[in-house]
């Protein structure tokens, strides 16, 4: 339990995939002008990531990795050179699926985050939780923990963005730096802020 | 008096527009109206009708810290010559030596005003260093950008000065308010744009670029080759019983007399400055109420968890209240009221949080003892989500009461 928990707290604070490693970048800097947004996509984020790591860590442990089919009578295929294939379908069709439900039972959400659900597709925030997933060799319990866990950090930083940057909004930056410039200076301190859990060992 | 405000409005033509120093209008105006009150009123609404202006509260948060520069050059000055003692140093190494010996001043940690020619000689060329490196940024900003040069910033480098080791090299003290002032503020459009403190901006900026002359244990006292650990180095190795071990008692540390950085080392002092920013209600009472519960009761729980391998977990509330720079982080840092949270309910949150990330990362995080820097630094980032929050609260409950009303 305690093991679950500091993973946990470690993948939302001091591996934050936003801040730390810089993944899923496009969508991070294009969505978080309004709180409100940011909270919806935070929350798909959390989701997908729910859904595809522990389904990816399926995928890899019973099909993929060296040796994983002995329960098919070949011990001696490793499909691991698929991984990155396999993975991204998986997370296509996560996706798909969630657009779906979405438009049926949460139109206002749905509407809210337009073309950016698609995008999650390739957001490469999803796809680095799977390979990290993969990397650090996670069980299903703790894949299950790390997707949440990840996806919950990513969407705290992008709510935290998009809390920044409607403050912004009565700033007054120089001409050759709005939108895109001043945006990604922001990221760079809320990154310099995020420092104070790099170095915390649980 | 009345001879230099001819002589200021004499000169304004040159500056104003049109005039041969139109370019330099930025510093006849920053001059002018640090002098006198500006004459312009407001002609639209809203109108405040308040004498406290921006620029006098600037002012007074700049005398709030003077208890912490005339007891930081003190302890700097104090701390030096105590372990010159300790070394059998004759006396100090450079030109610094050379202008003591100049003006007759000796090496004796009794003497008040040794300590603080001392303390004087390490404190002012990093001060004027800030001062000259940032007030170029600003200046330069003001003047292209056409707007006032703002007090603000003699806040900015007063506070990044005071946190600042003694030793530390004049070109990176340099760099670090280059990058608070610029990358923290000036990109933002100027005071009151940002949304983090340009001098914690500046001090982590320094403190990740150049770890071994911002932390570490040789870098607190102001003599070469002097190794001493800090207090909350000790804290960290060995909890309350190792602080005491090295002979730092509670009073010395709640007094200052330990070495650290150069303002930040007395909890009395801050306190005095706390005193009056409260008084003159310029520092928000619930930022700095909020720190210290948050601390208080972090430390608490930490306390009745307890730990077998960490020492800091049963460091009680009142040794981490005097320790490192928590006081001067909690009176001046954290109401800084630009980077804050805006709304009062959102700054009690804001301030809990800090108490509690600082208490959290000087505990669980080996890697930097000091953790109220980063800890405000974080809160920094999340205040306007606080305050978002807070908003959407508020109005959900008065939606509420108006359903609860009509129907």
């Amino acid at each position: 339990m305690e093991a679950y928990l500091s993973l946990f707290v470690k993948s939302i604070f001091i591996e934050n995939l936003a801040l730390s490693f810089f993944l899923g970048m496009c969508t991070f800097l294009a969505v978080s002008k309004k709180i409100g947004t940011a909270i919806g996509l935070g929350a798909a984020v959390i989701l997908v990531q729910a859904i595809t790591v522990p389904a990816n860590n399926l995928i890899f442990q019973h099909l993929l990795s060296d040796g994983a089919l002995a329960w098919a009578g070949m011990p001696d295929v490793d499909l691991s050179f698929l991984g990155l294939i396999c993975y991204i379908g998986v997370i296509a069709a996560m996706v798909q699926i969630l657009e779906m439900v979405l438009d049926k039972y949460f139109p206002a959400l749905y509407n809210a985050l337009g073309v950016f659900l698609p995008l999650i597709t390739v957001n490469c925030a999803i796809l680095g939780g799977s390979l990290f997933m993969v990397e650090r060799d996670l069980a299903l319990g703790e894949s299950v923990v790390y997707g949440v866990g990840s996806g919950a950090g990513w969407a705290l930083a992008i709510t935290a963005l998009a809390g920044v940057r409607e403050k912004l909004k009565y700033s007054d930056v120089p001409d050759g730096l709005q939108g895109l410039g001043i945006t990604f200076i922001t990221v760079g301190l809320m990154s310099l802020g995020f420092m104070a859990f790099s170095g915390i060992q649980l | 008096m009345s001879s230099m405000r001819r002589w200021l409005d004499n000169i304004h033509p040159h500056f104003a527009q049109g005039g041969r120093y139109e370019k330099y209008y930025a510093l006849y105006e920053m001059v002018d109206t640090f002098l006198y009150t500006p004459p312009d009123v407001t002609r639209t609404s809203p109108h405040v009708r308040d004498a406290l202006d921006l620029k006098r509260v600037m002012s007074y948060v700049v005398l709030a810290t003077l208890p912490c520069i005339v007891f930081g050059m003190w302890n700097t000055g104090y701390q030096a010559h105590l372990a010159m003692a300790g070394m059998g140093v004759g006396e100090a190494a450079g030109w610094r030596g050379a202008i003591l010996a100049l003006l007759g001043v000796g090496y004796d940690p009794a003497s008040l005003y040794d300590n603080i020619m001392h303390g004087f000689m390490y404190f002012m060329p990093i001060y004027i260093v800030t001062l000259l490196a940032g007030g170029f940024w600003e200046v330069l900003f003001a003047g292209v950008r056409n707007h006032e040069v703002n007090e603000g910033f003699l806040v900015t480098s007063m506070l990044y000065a005071l946190v600042l080791p003694p030793t530390i090299p004049l070109w990176q003290a340099a760099l670090g308010i280059s990058f608070g002032v610029v990358i923290g503020k000036e990109v933002f459009g100027g005071t009151g744009k940002n949304f983090m403190n340009p001098a914690l901006t500046g001090r982590a900026f320094l403190f990740f670029a150049y770890p071994a002359q911002l932390s570490g244990d040789s870098v607190w006292t102001a003599v070469d080759g002097f190794s001493g650990a800090t207090a909350l180095s000790l804290g960290q190795s060995g909890g309350v019983a190792a602080i005491n071990g090295a002979g730092i008692e509670w009073m010395d540390a709640f007094f200052g007399t330990i070495q650290g950085s150069f303002g930040s080392t007395s909890t009395l002092a801050c306190l005095f400055g706390a005193a009056f920013l409260i008084y003159t209600r310029i520092a928000s009472w619930r930022i700095i109420a909020g720190v210290f519960l948050g601390m208080v009761g972090t430390t608490l729980v930490l306390n009745a968890i307890g730990s077998d391998t960490n020492a800091m977990f049963a460091v009680p509330w009142h040794w981490h209240m005097v320790l490192g720079g928590f006081a001067f982080g909690m009176v001046f840092m954290a109401t800084d009221p630009v980077s804050a949270a805006h709304t009062d309910t959102g700054r009690w949150i804001f301030g809990l949080l800090i108490g509690f990330m600082t208490v959290v990362i000087r505990v669980v995080n080996p890697a930097y003892p000091e953790g109220i820097m980063l800890a405000i630094l974080f809160a920094n980032i999340v205040a306007p989500l606080i305050d978002y929050g807070v908003v959407q609260a508020n109005v959900r409950r008065r939606i509420r009461r108006r359903v609860g009303a009509t129907s």
